[in-house]
């Protein structure tokens, strides 16, 4: 599904990536760990098509389709979704009108016809229903005036509506108490399909009790230094980041 | 007091027109009207028509608009016509009570002046003046001191009709005025308007001021309006302007409150040549609150000013101003908010704000918050911002597979919204909202069933907002 070869990425001439390699498959979800400013959410911004970086060297690759070389607004047609640490407030565009809005242009992308006022009105309904959702955060402008938690919420919500088959939630559980939590890995765990794949991005092991990774990397310093299964992220909680730095050089 | 030789010429012409043609001018006058005449035409014989070295006009230059070769219908009445017929608003389910002017004189399908069942009075302000001497002594002239501006003085010496209204004390009126301002002239034409809006006390009225012009002769209306607003009264007041590029609007509006009086007025500026706004708002008891907004998209050459003067005189007022405006090619914007706490006004609380998007490096964009307070316990502030869409909301709303050119229409519109909003009649703010919508999109923004403009060539110019620009 993904896959990421020697990618070396810079902003301002500072080296942010480093050769990283990474291969997801289909059906599975990778969690990728480390302390801050390491270089995730770097990564996250790249793959869903951030412009501001410089890549040095290395190729991302998704679907077969070369992914560098994309529009953001492509990608996600082609089913990538960013769940951002920080979503962006969008004060006057509600997020009705938004989510149709993206649900359409996906759709048309597809050689679909637009999905007719009622027909998206149920999918919305049934999405909230899934995630145990508050329905009064569709009729609000995107993300104005949401909490920490709501935001985070709304990530999970638009996940869920635009139905992508790459899914990257980039510290989707930092800022949230353990019902938010909750509601939130219940949310990835209910739209887990052997069709999808998932990079949870986090930088607590407490995220993975509730969704259960097939893949675990440790990226640090702009390199992912340690990959394993779900056991490695209790082995980083126990023992802490600074264990890593002995495998980083 | 330095003046090029263009604006000496229209000001010599000005002069002499007045001279030649006083028994017309004051032909319909009552006496207190034909003194303010002859001493505001002292007054611009004196100052002249603004310009760029007046610290209030150094950024809207009216030396090429003055230079024009212009005439002037001094010789008119209110006249009787179908006004149905030269202009049909279509916004749906507005049902308005209209009054429209034609060339600066008002038009009428059954009588120059009306009395409705709730005893409000409507209709020409010369017609008014015969009916009404009481009430027009009483307050024409009060408000707009044409000392302070050579246009205020040109407009109280020539004005002769404009639109008149009276509500008198606790009528609230349902249904909103249309006040329509239409400039059809196969010639270049200089038009005064004035209108005087008085309410009574616990009155309420919906005001709308839609000013259109559809020829392509350049026009030069310089409109004045003063609206008393007594006790406990509440004014909602719009404008909406949509003028052609060969137009010259000058909307010099003097709103005067007294306590617990409540008035919103709002600019929505979608096209026009050069257009400033003076907003004078004096509040003169306690407890008033002013709230004035405005919204411009402009593009290509066109230039909109919007001068705001709030004069807390009393304590215990608010007052808040906030204008956004988004900018395309050469099209270029003024804000200048002033806001006057005097000593004895304790208690003010003044805000301001002005928003602005340039979508070229061409457009620009002059604002100044000026806030002036002699009280110690107020609270005031003011803002102003000149920028361009938000990078990290455009990739936010990308990354949803939304397209580049759908994320800066749906951020422009956003960007809006706060002002469009603030509409509270539903079925205005709608129609508003969809002129906006179209006006983004590249489409022509002016009411579309509009008999007057469908008729006419108009249709044809393309109003763009270049997306690649940004």
């Amino acid at each position: 599904m993904l896959s990421i070869k020697n990618l070396s990425v810079s902003i301002e001439g500072k080296q942010i990536l480093k050769k990283l390699n990474l291969e997801v498959e289909k059906g599975e979800v990778h969690a990728i760990m480390g302390p801050n400013g390491t270089g995730k959410s770097t990564l996250a911004s790249i793959i869903a098509g951030r412009d501001f970086f410089d890549i040095d060297e290395g190729e991302v690759f998704y679907k077969g389709q070369n992914l560098l070389e994309m529009d953001p607004e492509e990608r996600a047609r082609e089913g990538i979704f960013l769940g951002f640490q920080y979503p962006v407030e969008i004060p006057g565009v509600s997020m009705n009108n938004f989510l149709r809005t993206a649900l359409n242009e996906q759709r048309k992308y597809h050689g679909l016809d637009p999905m007719s006022a009622s027909d998206f009105i149920a999918r919305m309904e049934e999405k909230k229903k899934m995630l145990d959702m508050q329905s009064n955060l569709t009729k609000r402008s995107v993300n104005e005036g949401f909490s920490g938690g709501e935001k985070k919420k709304n990530e999970i919500f638009q996940m869920a509506v635009l139905e992508p088959q790459l899914a990257i939630l980039d510290e989707t559980d930092s800022g949230l108490d353990i019902d938010a939590l909750k509601i939130v890995a219940n949310g990835v765990n209910k739209l887990r399909k052997p069709d999808n794949s998932t990079i949870v991005i986090t930088h607590y092991q407490r995220l993975l009790d509730y969704i259960i990774p097939d893949v675990v990397h440790v990226l640090y310093d702009g390199r992912i230094v340690k990959t394993g299964g779900k056991e490695l992220a209790l082995e980083l909680e126990e023992k802490g980041y600074e264990w890593l730095k002995e495998h980083a050089y | 007091m330095e003046t090029n030789t263009l604006d000496i010429s229209l000001k010599d012409r000005m002069i002499s027109l007045f001279e030649d043609k006083k028994d017309q001018i004051f032909k319909n006058d009552i006496k207190p009207v034909s003194a303010l005449r002859n001493e505001a035409f002292e007054a611009f014989t004196k100052m002249g028509f603004p310009h760029t070295k007046m610290e209030k006009w150094r950024s809207t230059s009216l030396e090429e608009t003055l230079a024009k070769d212009y005439n002037f219908r001094i010789e008119g009445a209110p006249r009787q016509t179908n006004v149905e017929k030269i202009f049909e608003c279509e916004i749906p389910d507005f049902d308005t009570y209209m009054v429209a002017q034609l060339n600066g004189w008002y038009v009428y399908r059954k009588a120059p002046l009306r009395t409705l069942p709730n005893g409000t009075i409507v209709g020409s302000l010369a017609q008014a003046m015969q009916e009404y001497p009481e009430l027009i002594s009483k307050h024409y002239g009060k408000y707009a001191d044409y000392n302070e501006n050579g246009l205020t003085a040109l407009n109280t010496a020539f004005a002769q009709d404009g639109i008149f209204i009276y509500v008198p004390d606790g009528v609230e009126v349902e249904k909103p005025l249309q006040m329509v301002n239409i400039i059809d002239s196969d010639e270049n034409l200089f038009i005064q308007s004035r209108n005087l809006v008085i309410m009574g006390k616990n009155s309420k009225l919906t005001l709308l001021q839609c000013d259109d012009s559809v020829h392509h002769r350049y026009t030069f209306l310089n409109a004045l309006t003063e609206v008393y607003v007594d006790e406990n009264s509440t004014l909602d007041h719009y404008k909406l302007q949509n003028k052609d590029d060969s137009s010259t609007l000058i909307n010099n509006v003097y709103l005067h409150q007294e306590a617990n009086s409540n008035v919103t007025t709002n600019a929505i500026t979608l096209n026009g040549g050069l257009i400033r706004n003076d907003t004078h708002v004096t509040l003169n008891g306690r407890n008033c609150t002013a709230n004035v907004y405005g919204l411009y998209l402009v593009d290509r050459e066109q230039h909109v000013d919007n001068h705001v003067f709030i004069d807390h005189a009393t304590p215990d007022s608010y007052s808040n101003e906030q204008f956004k405006g988004i900018l395309d090619d050469s099209s270029s914007a003024v804000f200048n908010g002033h806001i006057l706490v005097r000593k004895d006004s304790q208690h003010t609380n003044a805000y301001q704000n002005n928003k602005n998007i340039l979508l070229t490096d061409k457009a620009t964009v002059d604002t100044q918050p000026f806030l002036e307070i002699y009280a110690d316990d107020v609270k005031c502030s003011h803002g102003a911002t000149v920028g361009q869409l938000d990078q990290q909301a455009m990739f936010y709303i990308r990354s949803r597979g939304i397209s580049k050119e759908n994320a800066r229409m749906l951020l422009m519109y956003a960007f809006t919204a706060e002002v469009v909003n603030k509409i509270s009649i539903e079925n205005l703010r709608e129609r508003i909202d969809d002129m906006v919508k179209k006006r983004l999109r590249g489409e022509l923004s002016i009411c579309d069933q509009c008999v007057l403009h469908c008729n006419h060539p108009e249709k044809e110019l393309k109003f763009n907002i270049d997306m690649t620009k940004i």
